[in-house]
């Protein structure tokens, strides 16, 4: 039945060749666990990868019930923690997911580097990487707000003392992230703004040139 | 093919099955929870409504007659103070508790209010009509009579509770 499906759209629209690229590619040797061991440091980027699809996936589902409102949006986790079936098992997902990505991305980021990965011709790779990075640790930042409770606010409280002390722009940054002079109801709206919206639309460009340009550039050699 | 017929498994059919196998057991530990988590309000049924006291006894006529009332309402996170419409009469001793909420597709009716259909409940909205006892008058869009309220005559005070659909 499936098969028959495919070969329908297949003859119609000869996907084979679209996904063939995309999954049959070999593996080499050096990066094959099945050959060395060792080589299991180079799945740290496909788990990264994995953990970055689950915060994707249990998000959509958070914002179901979730309201980035300085009255409801503490009241709304609540309920969807304790009221809702298995809503302690999707925000467990989306919590314990969020350090997951940022310790998976650093194995990862550890592993290119002392395998001289980085090097040319793959400095733009790396480049991709290090604004990924970046935003993923403002998916983290701006994530932390969205609860509104005690360590939501103080977090950012500091987070935006910090981004204040910065030379020049500092005062111009802190307003602009705030939404104004004070914590508060602007900025848990753009925070949440940011965290599901601009945030992960950049991360998927970005997560779509780092794969183009791996795919374009196999995988680096082995030591 | 041949190597099934002697219930041999090549290595490729192996490595298919175990992989497709503990691929789809982790695709269904994040899909399970996540399905259920979305579809919770549809499977958990409607919270219990208190009994409202909404009128006296004393006050009922024969004629319906419109009382408002307020009550608590609990909507997921937000507690709020909603007012309800139910039309009470006296039908000999028992007292009966309309929904104004027109049964077609939900306008709210007004008891005698246009002069061509006196006596009657009547909807604005498509012009539906019902009888004094909430049945629906042939030939105007409701389907069914308007519901009725869960209703408690307790010390000569009338309670109501959620509406109820007699089909």
């Amino acid at each position: 039945m499936l098969q028959k499906i495919y070969d329908w759209v297949d003859e119609r629209l000869d996907i084979t060749p679209m996904w063939r690229d995309i999954a049959d590619h070999e593996v080499p040797e050096h990066v094959n666990p099945a050959h060395h061991f060792s080589a299991f440091v180079y799945c740290f980027g496909g788990l990264t990868f994995f953990t970055v699809v689950i915060q994707i996936l249990s998000g959509m589902f958070l914002t179901m019930y979730y309201v980035p409102d300085i009255i409801n949006a503490y009241e709304s986790v609540y309920y969807l923690q304790n009221e809702v079936t298995f809503g302690v098992i999707v925000r467990g997902m989306h919590h314990w997911g969020a350090s997951l990505v940022i310790v998976m991305m650093f194995l990862h980021t550890l592993r290119v580097f002392f395998t001289g990965s980085y090097k040319k011709p793959r400095e733009l790779n790396w480049v991709v990487g290090v604004l990924m990075f970046f935003v993923i640790l403002g998916l983290g930042f701006t994530g932390y707000l969205l609860p509104w409770d005690m360590k939501a606010y103080f977090a950012t409280v500091v987070g935006l003392e910090i981004a204040e002390s910065v030379p020049v722009v500092g005062d111009f940054t802190k307003t602009l992230l705030a939404g104004g002079e004070i914590v508060g109801a602007q900025t848990l709206a753009r925070f949440f703004a940011i965290h599901v919206f601009f945030l992960p639309g950049a991360l998927l460009g970005l997560l779509g040139a780092h794969f183009y340009m791996i795919r374009k550039q196999g995988i680096s050699g082995p030591l | 093919m041949s190597s099934e017929k002697e219930h041999r498994v090549s290595r490729r059919q192996f490595l298919t099955y175990t992989l497709t196998g503990v691929g789809g057991f982790m695709a269904a530990g994040i899909a399970l929870p996540l399905t259920r988590f979305a579809l919770d309000p549809a499977l958990e049924g409607g919270d219990e409504q208190e009994m409202v006291a909404v009128a006296s006894v004393d006050e009922l006529t024969e004629e319906p007659q419109r009382f408002d009332y307020s009550f608590e309402q609990e909507d997921a996170w937000h507690t709020s103070e909603v007012t309800q419409t139910a039309w009470l009469y006296l039908d000999g001793d028992e007292v009966v508790a309309l929904s104004p909420v027109c049964t077609h597709l939900g306008c709210t009716v007004d008891w005698d209010s246009n002069e061509d259909f006196p006596n009657q409940f009547f909807c604005p909205c498509h012009g539906g009509r019902f009888e004094k006892d909430g049945v629906n008058v042939a030939g105007t869009p409701p389907t069914r009579p308007l519901d009725v309220y869960e209703m408690e005559v307790r010390d000569g005070t009338v309670y109501l509770g959620r509406p109820i659909s007699r089909d």
